[in-house]
Protein backbone atom coordinates (compact mmCIF):
# COMPACT_ATOMS: atom_id res chain seq x y z
CA UNK A 1 0.00 0.00 0.00
CA UNK A 2 1.54 3.33 -1.03
CA UNK A 3 1.68 5.89 1.71
CA UNK A 4 2.67 9.45 0.95
CA UNK A 5 3.96 12.02 3.41
CA UNK A 6 1.96 15.22 3.13
CA UNK A 7 2.79 18.08 5.54
CA UNK A 8 4.18 15.59 8.01
CA UNK A 9 1.08 13.38 8.09
CA UNK A 10 0.90 10.06 6.32
CA UNK A 11 -1.83 9.82 3.70
CA UNK A 12 -2.97 6.46 2.38
CA UNK A 13 -3.72 6.11 -1.33
CA UNK A 14 -5.08 3.24 -3.37
CA UNK A 15 -2.27 3.30 -5.93
CA UNK A 16 1.28 4.61 -6.04
CA UNK A 17 2.27 7.31 -8.47
CA UNK A 18 3.51 5.04 -11.23
CA UNK A 19 0.41 2.84 -11.51
CA UNK A 20 -1.75 5.95 -11.21
CA UNK A 21 0.05 7.49 -14.18
CA UNK A 22 -0.16 4.33 -16.31
CA UNK A 23 -3.87 4.13 -15.57
CA UNK A 24 -4.32 7.75 -16.57
CA UNK A 25 -2.36 7.11 -19.73
CA UNK A 26 -4.53 4.15 -20.63
CA UNK A 27 -7.72 6.08 -19.99
CA UNK A 28 -6.40 8.96 -22.10
CA UNK A 29 -5.48 6.64 -24.98
CA UNK A 30 -8.85 4.91 -24.79
CA UNK A 31 -10.76 8.19 -24.72
CA UNK A 32 -8.77 9.54 -27.64
CA UNK A 33 -9.42 6.39 -29.67
CA UNK A 34 -13.13 6.68 -28.96
CA UNK A 35 -13.35 10.39 -29.78
CA UNK A 36 -11.43 9.85 -32.99
CA UNK A 37 -13.67 6.92 -34.00
CA UNK A 38 -16.78 8.91 -33.24
CA UNK A 39 -15.45 11.78 -35.35
CA UNK A 40 -14.96 9.48 -38.31
CA UNK A 41 -18.48 8.09 -37.99
CA UNK A 42 -19.87 11.57 -37.61
CA UNK A 43 -18.06 12.79 -40.72
CA UNK A 44 -19.51 9.92 -42.73
CA UNK A 45 -23.03 10.75 -41.62
CA UNK A 46 -25.32 13.24 -43.28
CA UNK A 47 -26.52 15.00 -40.15
CA UNK A 48 -28.75 17.25 -42.23
CA UNK A 49 -30.81 14.16 -43.03
CA UNK A 50 -31.22 13.36 -39.34
CA UNK A 51 -33.51 16.29 -38.60
CA UNK A 52 -36.61 14.32 -39.45
CA UNK A 53 -35.69 10.95 -37.92
CA UNK A 54 -38.78 11.12 -35.76
CA UNK A 55 -41.03 11.67 -38.76
CA UNK A 56 -39.38 8.90 -40.77
CA UNK A 57 -39.66 6.46 -37.88
CA UNK A 58 -43.29 7.38 -37.32
CA UNK A 59 -43.97 7.09 -41.04
CA UNK A 60 -42.47 3.60 -41.28
CA UNK A 61 -44.16 2.63 -38.03
CA UNK A 62 -47.63 3.67 -39.18
CA UNK A 63 -47.14 1.97 -42.53
CA UNK A 64 -45.92 -1.23 -40.87
CA UNK A 65 -48.91 -1.43 -38.56
CA UNK A 66 -51.05 -3.50 -38.57
CA UNK A 67 -49.11 -6.49 -39.94
CA UNK A 68 -50.68 -8.20 -42.95
CA UNK A 69 -51.83 -11.40 -41.26
CA UNK A 70 -53.01 -13.00 -44.50
CA UNK A 71 -49.36 -13.14 -45.62
CA UNK A 72 -48.76 -15.71 -42.88
CA UNK A 73 -50.07 -18.45 -45.19
CA UNK A 74 -47.13 -17.93 -47.49
CA UNK A 75 -44.67 -18.05 -44.59
CA UNK A 76 -45.16 -21.61 -43.33
CA UNK A 77 -42.87 -23.06 -46.03
CA UNK A 78 -40.02 -20.63 -45.33
CA UNK A 79 -40.43 -21.15 -41.57
CA UNK A 80 -40.09 -24.90 -42.07
CA UNK A 81 -37.01 -24.28 -44.26
CA UNK A 82 -35.46 -22.06 -41.61
CA UNK A 83 -36.04 -24.70 -38.94
CA UNK A 84 -34.58 -27.39 -41.21
CA UNK A 85 -31.50 -25.29 -41.90
CA UNK A 86 -30.93 -24.77 -38.19
CA UNK A 87 -31.57 -28.36 -37.10
CA UNK A 88 -29.84 -30.21 -39.94
CA UNK A 89 -27.02 -27.65 -39.91
CA UNK A 90 -26.42 -28.34 -36.23
CA UNK A 91 -26.58 -32.10 -36.86
CA UNK A 92 -24.04 -32.04 -39.70
CA UNK A 93 -21.83 -29.64 -37.78
CA UNK A 94 -21.78 -31.97 -34.78
CA UNK A 95 -20.94 -34.97 -36.97
CA UNK A 96 -17.94 -33.06 -38.34
CA UNK A 97 -17.02 -31.33 -35.07
CA UNK A 98 -16.59 -34.52 -33.02
CA UNK A 99 -13.53 -35.86 -34.87
CA UNK A 100 -12.06 -32.36 -35.08
CA UNK A 101 -12.51 -31.93 -31.32
CA UNK A 102 -10.84 -35.27 -30.57
CA UNK A 103 -7.96 -34.29 -32.83
CA UNK A 104 -7.63 -30.88 -31.18
CA UNK A 105 -7.74 -31.97 -27.53
CA UNK A 106 -4.27 -32.34 -26.04
CA UNK A 107 -5.04 -35.64 -24.32
CA UNK A 108 -6.63 -37.44 -27.28
CA UNK A 109 -4.88 -36.05 -30.33
CA UNK A 110 -3.00 -38.64 -32.40
CA UNK A 111 -0.12 -36.24 -32.99
CA UNK A 112 0.59 -32.96 -31.25
CA UNK A 113 2.87 -31.63 -33.94
CA UNK A 114 0.90 -32.39 -37.08
CA UNK A 115 -2.77 -33.15 -36.45
CA UNK A 116 -3.46 -30.75 -33.58
CA UNK A 117 -2.42 -27.56 -35.44
CA UNK A 118 -4.53 -28.59 -38.43
CA UNK A 119 -7.55 -29.19 -36.20
CA UNK A 120 -7.02 -25.83 -34.47
CA UNK A 121 -6.72 -24.13 -37.84
CA UNK A 122 -10.06 -25.62 -38.90
CA UNK A 123 -11.62 -24.40 -35.66
CA UNK A 124 -10.25 -20.86 -35.94
CA UNK A 125 -10.98 -20.35 -39.61
CA UNK A 126 -14.56 -21.65 -39.50
CA UNK A 127 -15.28 -19.71 -36.31
CA UNK A 128 -13.90 -16.32 -37.35
CA UNK A 129 -16.01 -16.05 -40.48
CA UNK A 130 -19.65 -15.15 -39.93
CA UNK A 131 -22.30 -17.53 -41.28
CA UNK A 132 -23.64 -14.78 -43.57
CA UNK A 133 -20.25 -14.59 -45.27
CA UNK A 134 -20.18 -18.37 -45.60
CA UNK A 135 -23.68 -18.16 -47.08
CA UNK A 136 -22.58 -15.49 -49.53
CA UNK A 137 -19.72 -17.71 -50.66
CA UNK A 138 -21.85 -20.83 -50.92
CA UNK A 139 -24.60 -19.06 -52.82
CA UNK A 140 -22.04 -18.23 -55.48
CA UNK A 141 -20.78 -21.83 -55.47
CA UNK A 142 -23.86 -24.05 -55.16
CA UNK A 143 -26.45 -21.51 -56.23
CA UNK A 144 -29.15 -19.80 -54.17
CA UNK A 145 -31.42 -21.91 -52.02
CA UNK A 146 -31.81 -23.78 -48.77
CA UNK A 147 -28.86 -26.05 -49.54
CA UNK A 148 -26.37 -23.14 -49.49
CA UNK A 149 -27.76 -21.97 -46.15
CA UNK A 150 -27.56 -25.47 -44.72
CA UNK A 151 -23.88 -25.85 -45.62
CA UNK A 152 -23.10 -22.31 -44.43
CA UNK A 153 -24.65 -22.99 -41.02
CA UNK A 154 -22.88 -26.36 -40.78
CA UNK A 155 -19.46 -24.92 -41.57
CA UNK A 156 -19.87 -21.96 -39.24
CA UNK A 157 -20.95 -24.26 -36.40
CA UNK A 158 -18.02 -26.71 -36.71
CA UNK A 159 -15.51 -24.35 -35.15
CA UNK A 160 -17.85 -23.30 -32.35
CA UNK A 161 -18.87 -26.85 -31.39
CA UNK A 162 -15.38 -28.29 -31.79
CA UNK A 163 -13.84 -25.57 -29.63
CA UNK A 164 -16.25 -26.07 -26.72
CA UNK A 165 -16.07 -29.84 -27.10
CA UNK A 166 -12.29 -30.08 -27.10
CA UNK A 167 -12.14 -27.89 -24.01
CA UNK A 168 -14.56 -30.34 -22.36
CA UNK A 169 -12.39 -33.28 -23.46
CA UNK A 170 -9.30 -31.66 -21.99
CA UNK A 171 -11.06 -31.23 -18.66
CA UNK A 172 -12.06 -34.89 -18.20
CA UNK A 173 -11.06 -36.97 -15.21
CA UNK A 174 -8.01 -38.99 -16.33
CA UNK A 175 -8.51 -41.57 -13.56
CA UNK A 176 -11.51 -43.12 -15.30
CA UNK A 177 -9.64 -43.27 -18.59
CA UNK A 178 -6.77 -44.99 -16.81
CA UNK A 179 -9.14 -47.48 -15.20
CA UNK A 180 -10.58 -48.44 -18.59
CA UNK A 181 -7.09 -48.67 -20.07
CA UNK A 182 -6.05 -50.96 -17.20
CA UNK A 183 -8.72 -53.49 -18.22
CA UNK A 184 -6.86 -53.94 -21.47
CA UNK A 185 -9.33 -51.97 -23.57
CA UNK A 186 -8.44 -50.95 -27.09
CA UNK A 187 -8.09 -47.31 -28.10
CA UNK A 188 -11.67 -46.97 -29.35
CA UNK A 189 -13.00 -48.78 -26.29
CA UNK A 190 -11.17 -46.32 -24.05
CA UNK A 191 -12.86 -43.53 -25.98
CA UNK A 192 -16.36 -45.03 -25.83
CA UNK A 193 -16.27 -46.14 -22.18
CA UNK A 194 -13.73 -43.75 -20.65
CA UNK A 195 -14.11 -40.42 -22.42
CA UNK A 196 -17.52 -40.28 -24.09
CA UNK A 197 -19.62 -40.75 -20.92
CA UNK A 198 -17.73 -37.90 -19.29
CA UNK A 199 -18.27 -35.40 -22.11
CA UNK A 200 -21.84 -36.47 -22.93
CA UNK A 201 -23.56 -33.76 -20.81
CA UNK A 202 -21.27 -31.09 -22.27
CA UNK A 203 -21.94 -32.43 -25.76
CA UNK A 204 -25.71 -32.28 -25.36
CA UNK A 205 -25.46 -28.79 -23.88
CA UNK A 206 -23.32 -27.57 -26.77
CA UNK A 207 -25.67 -29.12 -29.33
CA UNK A 208 -28.73 -27.39 -27.93
CA UNK A 209 -26.89 -24.12 -27.40
CA UNK A 210 -25.68 -24.08 -30.99
CA UNK A 211 -29.12 -25.05 -32.26
CA UNK A 212 -30.53 -21.99 -30.51
CA UNK A 213 -27.89 -19.74 -32.11
CA UNK A 214 -28.45 -21.38 -35.50
CA UNK A 215 -32.15 -20.57 -35.42
CA UNK A 216 -31.26 -16.89 -34.99
CA UNK A 217 -28.71 -17.01 -37.76
CA UNK A 218 -30.78 -19.00 -40.24
CA UNK A 219 -33.55 -16.40 -40.08
CA UNK A 220 -31.32 -13.85 -41.81
CA UNK A 221 -29.48 -16.14 -44.24
CA UNK A 222 -32.14 -15.45 -46.86
CA UNK A 223 -30.91 -11.88 -47.17
CA UNK A 224 -28.04 -13.16 -49.28
CA UNK A 225 -30.24 -15.72 -51.06
CA UNK A 226 -29.51 -18.75 -48.91
CA UNK A 227 -33.10 -19.79 -48.21
CA UNK A 228 -35.39 -19.54 -45.24
CA UNK A 229 -37.62 -16.75 -44.04
CA UNK A 230 -34.96 -14.10 -44.72
CA UNK A 231 -35.74 -14.48 -48.42
CA UNK A 232 -39.30 -13.25 -47.83
CA UNK A 233 -37.95 -10.46 -45.64
CA UNK A 234 -35.61 -9.33 -48.37
CA UNK A 235 -38.27 -9.35 -51.09
CA UNK A 236 -40.75 -7.51 -48.85
CA UNK A 237 -38.11 -4.91 -48.00
CA UNK A 238 -37.25 -4.45 -51.65
CA UNK A 239 -40.83 -3.50 -52.52
CA UNK A 240 -41.23 -1.54 -49.25
CA UNK A 241 -44.13 -3.76 -48.17
CA UNK A 242 -43.87 -2.68 -44.53
CA UNK A 243 -46.94 -4.60 -43.25
CA UNK A 244 -45.30 -7.82 -44.50
CA UNK A 245 -41.95 -6.79 -43.00
CA UNK A 246 -43.49 -6.24 -39.59
CA UNK A 247 -45.26 -9.60 -39.78
CA UNK A 248 -42.02 -11.40 -40.73
CA UNK A 249 -40.09 -9.64 -37.97
CA UNK A 250 -42.78 -10.71 -35.52
CA UNK A 251 -42.56 -14.32 -36.72
CA UNK A 252 -38.76 -14.26 -36.41
CA UNK A 253 -39.00 -12.84 -32.90
CA UNK A 254 -41.44 -15.59 -31.86
CA UNK A 255 -39.21 -18.27 -33.42
CA UNK A 256 -36.13 -16.96 -31.63
CA UNK A 257 -37.88 -16.74 -28.27
CA UNK A 258 -39.33 -20.26 -28.69
CA UNK A 259 -35.89 -21.59 -29.65
CA UNK A 260 -34.31 -20.00 -26.60
CA UNK A 261 -37.06 -21.35 -24.37
CA UNK A 262 -36.68 -24.90 -25.71
CA UNK A 263 -32.90 -24.73 -25.42
CA UNK A 264 -33.07 -23.42 -21.84
CA UNK A 265 -35.53 -26.22 -20.90
CA UNK A 266 -33.39 -28.94 -22.47
CA UNK A 267 -30.18 -27.63 -20.94
CA UNK A 268 -31.89 -27.37 -17.55
CA UNK A 269 -32.97 -31.01 -17.87
CA UNK A 270 -29.47 -32.22 -18.82
CA UNK A 271 -27.25 -30.28 -16.47
CA UNK B 1 -32.82 -56.31 -4.41
CA UNK B 2 -31.03 -59.59 -4.15
CA UNK B 3 -33.51 -61.16 -6.58
CA UNK B 4 -32.62 -58.48 -9.13
CA UNK B 5 -28.97 -59.11 -8.48
CA UNK B 6 -29.48 -62.85 -8.68
CA UNK B 7 -31.13 -62.63 -12.10
CA UNK B 8 -28.29 -60.46 -13.44
CA UNK B 9 -25.49 -62.74 -12.23
CA UNK B 10 -23.72 -64.49 -15.02
CA UNK B 11 -25.04 -62.20 -17.75
CA UNK B 12 -22.48 -59.84 -19.28
CA UNK B 13 -22.65 -56.14 -18.38
CA UNK B 14 -24.35 -53.86 -20.85
CA UNK B 15 -24.34 -50.12 -21.01
CA UNK B 16 -27.47 -48.68 -19.40
CA UNK B 17 -29.62 -47.07 -22.12
CA UNK B 18 -29.97 -43.33 -22.48
CA UNK B 19 -33.67 -43.38 -21.51
CA UNK B 20 -34.72 -46.29 -19.33
CA UNK B 21 -38.32 -46.59 -20.60
CA UNK B 22 -38.05 -48.49 -23.93
CA UNK B 23 -41.31 -47.06 -25.33
CA UNK B 24 -40.19 -43.48 -24.84
CA UNK B 25 -36.71 -44.32 -26.09
CA UNK B 26 -37.93 -45.84 -29.34
CA UNK B 27 -40.56 -43.15 -29.85
CA UNK B 28 -37.88 -40.47 -29.44
CA UNK B 29 -35.42 -42.20 -31.75
CA UNK B 30 -38.05 -42.92 -34.42
CA UNK B 31 -39.49 -39.42 -34.14
CA UNK B 32 -36.06 -37.84 -34.54
CA UNK B 33 -35.25 -40.10 -37.50
CA UNK B 34 -38.60 -39.36 -39.16
CA UNK B 35 -38.08 -35.63 -38.66
CA UNK B 36 -34.55 -35.70 -40.08
CA UNK B 37 -35.63 -37.81 -43.04
CA UNK B 38 -38.51 -35.47 -43.80
CA UNK B 39 -36.34 -32.37 -43.34
CA UNK B 40 -33.66 -33.73 -45.67
CA UNK B 41 -36.33 -34.76 -48.16
CA UNK B 42 -37.84 -31.26 -48.12
CA UNK B 43 -34.56 -29.61 -49.09
CA UNK B 44 -34.28 -29.19 -52.81
CA UNK B 45 -30.80 -29.53 -54.19
CA UNK B 46 -30.08 -28.66 -57.78
CA UNK B 47 -27.19 -31.05 -58.28
CA UNK B 48 -26.36 -29.87 -61.80
CA UNK B 49 -26.03 -26.31 -60.46
CA UNK B 50 -23.85 -27.58 -57.62
CA UNK B 51 -21.70 -29.43 -60.13
CA UNK B 52 -21.28 -26.34 -62.26
CA UNK B 53 -20.45 -24.30 -59.15
CA UNK B 54 -17.69 -26.65 -58.01
CA UNK B 55 -15.44 -24.88 -60.45
CA UNK B 56 -16.01 -21.61 -58.59
CA UNK B 57 -15.47 -23.35 -55.28
CA UNK B 58 -12.11 -24.53 -56.58
CA UNK B 59 -11.30 -20.98 -57.69
CA UNK B 60 -12.06 -19.80 -54.17
CA UNK B 61 -9.70 -22.36 -52.65
CA UNK B 62 -7.04 -21.43 -55.21
CA UNK B 63 -7.66 -17.78 -54.32
CA UNK B 64 -6.54 -18.54 -50.77
CA UNK B 65 -3.17 -19.74 -52.00
CA UNK B 66 -2.73 -16.52 -53.93
CA UNK B 67 -4.78 -13.77 -52.24
CA UNK B 68 -4.90 -10.46 -54.09
CA UNK B 69 -4.33 -7.63 -51.64
CA UNK B 70 -3.26 -5.02 -54.17
CA UNK B 71 -5.97 -4.57 -56.81
CA UNK B 72 -8.72 -3.41 -54.42
CA UNK B 73 -6.36 -2.28 -51.69
CA UNK B 74 -7.95 1.17 -51.39
CA UNK B 75 -11.43 -0.32 -50.91
CA UNK B 76 -10.14 -2.91 -48.48
CA UNK B 77 -8.29 -0.29 -46.47
CA UNK B 78 -11.20 2.10 -46.19
CA UNK B 79 -13.57 -0.78 -45.38
CA UNK B 80 -11.31 -2.14 -42.66
CA UNK B 81 -10.80 1.35 -41.27
CA UNK B 82 -14.55 1.89 -41.06
CA UNK B 83 -15.05 -1.52 -39.43
CA UNK B 84 -12.44 -0.82 -36.78
CA UNK B 85 -13.83 2.64 -36.09
CA UNK B 86 -17.34 1.24 -35.72
CA UNK B 87 -16.07 -1.54 -33.47
CA UNK B 88 -14.20 0.81 -31.11
CA UNK B 89 -16.96 3.42 -30.86
CA UNK B 90 -19.80 0.94 -30.45
CA UNK B 91 -17.95 -1.14 -27.85
CA UNK B 92 -17.23 1.94 -25.73
CA UNK B 93 -20.79 3.25 -25.95
CA UNK B 94 -22.22 -0.24 -25.48
CA UNK B 95 -20.21 -0.78 -22.29
CA UNK B 96 -21.12 2.66 -20.96
CA UNK B 97 -24.82 1.94 -21.41
CA UNK B 98 -24.67 -1.67 -20.22
CA UNK B 99 -23.16 -0.89 -16.83
CA UNK B 100 -26.20 0.96 -15.42
CA UNK B 101 -28.51 -1.58 -17.07
CA UNK B 102 -26.51 -4.45 -15.55
CA UNK B 103 -26.84 -2.83 -12.12
CA UNK B 104 -30.57 -2.55 -12.71
CA UNK B 105 -30.83 -6.13 -13.93
CA UNK B 106 -29.17 -7.60 -10.83
CA UNK B 107 -31.88 -8.69 -8.41
CA UNK B 108 -29.71 -8.20 -5.30
CA UNK B 109 -29.17 -4.51 -6.08
CA UNK B 110 -32.21 -3.23 -7.93
CA UNK B 111 -35.82 -3.03 -6.74
CA UNK B 112 -38.33 -5.15 -8.66
CA UNK B 113 -39.75 -2.52 -11.10
CA UNK B 114 -36.28 -1.41 -12.24
CA UNK B 115 -35.19 -5.05 -12.43
CA UNK B 116 -38.08 -5.90 -14.75
CA UNK B 117 -37.46 -2.90 -17.02
CA UNK B 118 -33.74 -3.65 -17.33
CA UNK B 119 -34.32 -7.37 -17.90
CA UNK B 120 -36.83 -6.39 -20.59
CA UNK B 121 -34.24 -4.24 -22.36
CA UNK B 122 -31.72 -7.10 -22.18
CA UNK B 123 -34.22 -9.62 -23.52
CA UNK B 124 -35.21 -7.33 -26.39
CA UNK B 125 -31.61 -6.71 -27.37
CA UNK B 126 -30.80 -10.41 -27.27
CA UNK B 127 -33.86 -11.46 -29.24
CA UNK B 128 -33.23 -9.10 -32.16
CA UNK B 129 -30.58 -10.29 -34.57
CA UNK B 130 -27.91 -7.68 -35.38
CA UNK B 131 -28.62 -7.88 -39.09
CA UNK B 132 -32.32 -7.23 -38.60
CA UNK B 133 -31.64 -4.24 -36.35
CA UNK B 134 -29.20 -2.98 -38.98
CA UNK B 135 -31.81 -3.30 -41.74
CA UNK B 136 -34.35 -1.30 -39.75
CA UNK B 137 -31.79 1.35 -38.83
CA UNK B 138 -30.56 1.65 -42.40
CA UNK B 139 -34.16 2.20 -43.46
CA UNK B 140 -34.51 4.98 -40.88
CA UNK B 141 -31.05 6.58 -40.85
CA UNK B 142 -29.87 5.83 -44.36
CA UNK B 143 -26.69 4.07 -45.45
CA UNK B 144 -23.45 4.57 -43.56
CA UNK B 145 -21.54 3.66 -40.44
CA UNK B 146 -23.94 5.40 -38.05
CA UNK B 147 -26.52 2.62 -38.50
CA UNK B 148 -23.83 0.00 -37.90
CA UNK B 149 -22.55 1.86 -34.85
CA UNK B 150 -25.99 2.00 -33.23
CA UNK B 151 -26.69 -1.64 -34.11
CA UNK B 152 -23.49 -2.87 -32.49
CA UNK B 153 -23.97 -0.69 -29.41
CA UNK B 154 -27.48 -2.06 -28.99
CA UNK B 155 -26.29 -5.65 -29.40
CA UNK B 156 -23.49 -5.05 -26.89
CA UNK B 157 -26.05 -4.04 -24.25
CA UNK B 158 -27.87 -7.38 -24.38
CA UNK B 159 -24.67 -9.39 -24.15
CA UNK B 160 -22.71 -7.38 -21.59
CA UNK B 161 -25.56 -6.33 -19.31
CA UNK B 162 -26.85 -9.91 -19.03
CA UNK B 163 -23.51 -11.50 -18.18
CA UNK B 164 -22.45 -8.64 -15.90
CA UNK B 165 -25.78 -8.75 -14.05
CA UNK B 166 -25.31 -12.48 -13.48
CA UNK B 167 -21.85 -11.80 -12.09
CA UNK B 168 -23.20 -9.11 -9.77
CA UNK B 169 -25.86 -11.52 -8.55
CA UNK B 170 -23.15 -14.09 -7.78
CA UNK B 171 -20.95 -11.66 -5.88
CA UNK B 172 -19.75 -12.10 -2.31
CA UNK B 173 -22.15 -10.21 -0.03
CA UNK B 174 -19.69 -9.73 2.84
CA UNK B 175 -17.47 -6.95 1.36
CA UNK B 176 -20.56 -5.12 0.11
CA UNK B 177 -22.10 -5.34 3.58
CA UNK B 178 -18.88 -4.12 5.16
CA UNK B 179 -18.97 -1.03 2.96
CA UNK B 180 -22.64 -0.54 3.90
CA UNK B 181 -21.72 -0.67 7.57
CA UNK B 182 -19.32 2.27 7.21
CA UNK B 183 -22.28 4.46 6.31
CA UNK B 184 -21.39 4.77 2.66
CA UNK B 185 -23.80 6.34 0.22
CA UNK B 186 -25.34 4.21 -2.55
CA UNK B 187 -22.76 5.33 -5.11
CA UNK B 188 -19.89 4.68 -2.71
CA UNK B 189 -21.36 1.30 -1.93
CA UNK B 190 -21.41 0.38 -5.63
CA UNK B 191 -17.97 1.85 -6.19
CA UNK B 192 -16.17 0.19 -3.27
CA UNK B 193 -18.33 -2.84 -2.47
CA UNK B 194 -19.54 -4.11 -5.84
CA UNK B 195 -17.31 -2.72 -8.56
CA UNK B 196 -13.98 -4.26 -7.39
CA UNK B 197 -15.61 -7.70 -7.31
CA UNK B 198 -16.96 -7.61 -10.85
CA UNK B 199 -14.16 -5.59 -12.47
CA UNK B 200 -12.08 -8.56 -13.77
CA UNK B 201 -15.18 -10.08 -15.35
CA UNK B 202 -16.22 -6.73 -16.82
CA UNK B 203 -12.82 -6.25 -18.47
CA UNK B 204 -12.78 -9.81 -19.76
CA UNK B 205 -16.29 -9.52 -21.20
CA UNK B 206 -15.50 -6.14 -22.75
CA UNK B 207 -12.48 -7.56 -24.55
CA UNK B 208 -14.55 -10.50 -25.74
CA UNK B 209 -17.29 -8.18 -26.94
CA UNK B 210 -14.74 -6.07 -28.84
CA UNK B 211 -13.82 -9.24 -30.68
CA UNK B 212 -17.48 -10.11 -31.42
CA UNK B 213 -18.27 -6.56 -32.52
CA UNK B 214 -15.43 -6.64 -35.00
CA UNK B 215 -16.66 -9.92 -36.44
CA UNK B 216 -20.21 -8.59 -36.68
CA UNK B 217 -19.06 -5.33 -38.24
CA UNK B 218 -17.67 -7.42 -41.06
CA UNK B 219 -21.18 -8.47 -42.09
CA UNK B 220 -23.15 -5.31 -41.37
CA UNK B 221 -21.90 -3.89 -44.65
CA UNK B 222 -23.96 -6.51 -46.48
CA UNK B 223 -27.10 -4.56 -45.59
CA UNK B 224 -25.50 -1.16 -46.09
CA UNK B 225 -24.51 -0.35 -42.52
CA UNK B 226 -20.85 0.39 -43.23
CA UNK B 227 -17.64 -1.53 -42.79
CA UNK B 228 -15.65 -4.17 -44.66
CA UNK B 229 -18.80 -6.18 -45.46
CA UNK B 230 -19.68 -3.86 -48.34
CA UNK B 231 -16.26 -4.41 -49.92
CA UNK B 232 -16.62 -8.14 -49.40
CA UNK B 233 -20.07 -8.16 -50.97
CA UNK B 234 -18.81 -6.29 -54.03
CA UNK B 235 -15.92 -8.72 -54.40
CA UNK B 236 -18.33 -11.65 -54.26
CA UNK B 237 -20.62 -10.05 -56.82
CA UNK B 238 -17.69 -9.68 -59.20
CA UNK B 239 -16.54 -13.27 -58.49
CA UNK B 240 -13.13 -11.86 -57.53
CA UNK B 241 -12.27 -14.74 -55.28
CA UNK B 242 -8.65 -13.70 -54.80
CA UNK B 243 -9.82 -10.38 -53.32
CA UNK B 244 -12.40 -12.25 -51.23
CA UNK B 245 -9.63 -14.49 -49.93
CA UNK B 246 -7.52 -11.45 -49.08
CA UNK B 247 -10.38 -9.82 -47.13
CA UNK B 248 -11.23 -13.03 -45.31
CA UNK B 249 -7.58 -13.56 -44.39
CA UNK B 250 -7.41 -10.03 -42.98
CA UNK B 251 -10.59 -10.63 -40.94
CA UNK B 252 -9.30 -13.96 -39.62
CA UNK B 253 -5.91 -12.47 -38.75
CA UNK B 254 -7.50 -9.52 -36.94
CA UNK B 255 -9.82 -11.80 -34.99
CA UNK B 256 -6.88 -14.00 -34.00
CA UNK B 257 -4.83 -11.01 -32.86
CA UNK B 258 -7.77 -9.66 -30.85
CA UNK B 259 -8.37 -13.07 -29.27
CA UNK B 260 -4.70 -13.41 -28.39
CA UNK B 261 -4.62 -9.92 -26.85
CA UNK B 262 -7.78 -10.50 -24.85
CA UNK B 263 -6.29 -13.78 -23.62
CA UNK B 264 -3.21 -11.95 -22.34
CA UNK B 265 -5.25 -9.19 -20.71
CA UNK B 266 -7.61 -11.66 -19.07
CA UNK B 267 -4.80 -13.69 -17.54
CA UNK B 268 -3.07 -10.53 -16.31
CA UNK B 269 -6.06 -9.09 -14.47
CA UNK B 270 -6.91 -12.35 -12.71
Amino acid sequence: MPIIEKNGTKVWQVRDRKTQFTRWGMWLAGTMAFVYSWNVISQNTLWAMMGNIGEVTMDIGTRAMPPRWSYLDKLWGPIWDTLSIATLGTLFALIMAVPVAFMAARNTTPSKLLVRPIALLIIVSTRSVNSLIWALLLVSIVGPGVFAGLIAISIRSIGFCAKLLYEAIEEIDEVQVEAITATGAKRWQVMVYGIVPQIMPAFAGIAVFRWDINIRESTVLGLVGAGGIGLQLQSSLNVLAWPQVSLILGVILVAVILGEWVSAKVRGAII
Amino acid sequence: MSAVLESKLGTPWRKPPFISNPTYRWLLILGALAYFAFAIYSIEVNWSRVYRGLDRGWQFIVGFSDPDFTTRWKDIRSGMFESIVMTVASTVVGIAISIPIALGAARNIAPLPIYLICRGIVALSRALNEIIVAIILVAILGFGPLAGFITLSFATIGFLAKLLAEDIEDMNKVPAEAIHATGASWLQWINYGVQPQVMPRLIGLSMYRLDINFRESAVLGLVGAGGIGATLNTAFDRYEFDTVAAILLIIIATVMVLEYMSGIIRTRIK
